[in-house]
């Protein structure tokens, strides 16, 4: 090993740049294949409906699932707007 | 009562046959009635890794259609008279195994063995499914690189949900982390995954560790699971992952790097 290469080893090792991309994938691929197919098309039209009432972005929902051993749990999340700027 | 092991990876060429080889004869040594089967029908391979593919007359499939017996199809294994290996068909047809008839045929296998391992073929199809549709424990083999780790995971979400013990709600398949072509050298220069990052990573029992090993291909040359060649490093591992799976208290090995400054310099193996 020569004095150069002892040097670059003080940088990332690639064995650890390995595991955070697979952290991040599995995690990802865990939660797309546990989720109901219906998750999409559910988000999409409450949207539609919080819409009609609340000016709200299409990012304002958030919609999770969540599974253990003895329950599903389905999550809503709405960020309505801030009132202060609703004001005209 | 019998148990059915799967050996199981989603990805090919990570060591499922030569896991499934050598931890059947280590069952069988340790004096367990066992039976190996090779689920990868078309490309059969077990045969020769366990040195009996001039005595295979009758196959997996044969069973299955009637056209053979069990008994008929079953080779005894020339090292271990508790070894039996029921060889793959070479068959092109895929839709030769149902999952009515794989059934059927470990049925009748559970009444005379007490360990029935499943050597599965690659990827996730259908030979790979009925491989592990039966099973009581899976051996998840994993090379510490990242396309097997997530083949891995993969497997693990479809043993939790298309077993026949989840169809059935049964107690989930039990299953076991076997992390083979390890090279302790590379993890401590930082070039390969860890046990631990593995473990973070898939969240599995850990059962032991293989050593990257000359000892493997010479196993697979000579047709002799590597698990007889006793002084070899990869074999010792083997042998220790049997003893685990048994019950017995083995610290692990094979994790560390070992060489020591001498051996390092006289670059001895």
């Amino acid at each position: 090993m020569s004095l150069l290469d002892y040097f670059k080893s003080s940088k990332v090792s690639s064995a650890s740049l390995a595991k955070e991309r697979l952290q991040i994938l599995v995690a990802h691929e865990r939660s797309s294949l546990n989720q109901p197919s219906y998750l999409p098309q559910l988000q999409k039209e409450l949207l539609e409906v919080i819409q009609k009432y609340v000016n709200v972005g299409q990012d304002a929902i958030s919609v999770s699932f969540e599974q253990d051993e003895n329950q599903e749990t389905l999550e809503l999340n709405i960020t309505l707007p801030d009132l202060i700027t609703k004001k005209p | 009562m019998a148990r059915i092991i799967v050996v199981t990876s989603g990805k090919g060429g990570v060591g499922k046959t030569t896991t499934s080889a050598a931890i059947a004869m280590g069952l069988a040594k340790k004096g367990h009635k066992t039976a190996v089967i090779d689920f990868d029908v078309g490309l059969r391979n077990l045969d020769l890794i366990m040195g009996c593919e001039r005595r295979v007359v009758y196959d997996f499939v044969n069973v299955i259609n009637g056209e053979a017996t069990l008994n008929q199809a079953l080779i005894r294994d020339k090292n271990c008279n508790l070894l039996y290996i029921l060889p793959a068909s070479q068959t092109r047809d895929k839709e030769a195994l149902s999952q009515e008839g794989v059934g059927r045929v470990l049925e009748e296998l559970k009444k005379d063995f007490k360990y029935i391992v499943c050597d599965s073929p690659a990827g996730i199809e259908k030979g790979a499914h009925l491989a592990m549709y039966f099973a009581d424990d899976a051996f998840v083999v994993t090379n510490p690189e990242v396309s097997s780790v997530r083949d891995s995971d993969r497997m693990l979400g479809i043993l939790a949900s298309k077993s026949y013990r989840a169809e059935q709600n049964l107690e989930p398949i039990k299953e076991y982390l076997l992390l083979t072509r390890y090279s302790p050298e590379r993890v401590k220069l930082g070039e390969m995954l860890s046990v631990e990052d593995v473990q973070d990573i898939l969240s599995l029992h850990l059962l032991g560790v293989i050593p990257e090993s000359k000892s493997v291909l010479n196993a697979s040359n000579s047709g002799t699971p590597v698990i007889l060649d006793e002084k070899s490093d990869a074999g010792q591992a083997y042998g220790d992952i049997v003893a685990r799976y048994l019950g017995e208290n083995r610290p692990h090995r094979f994790i560390d790097d070992q060489k020591g400054f001498f051996r390092k310099f006289f670059g001895s193996k």
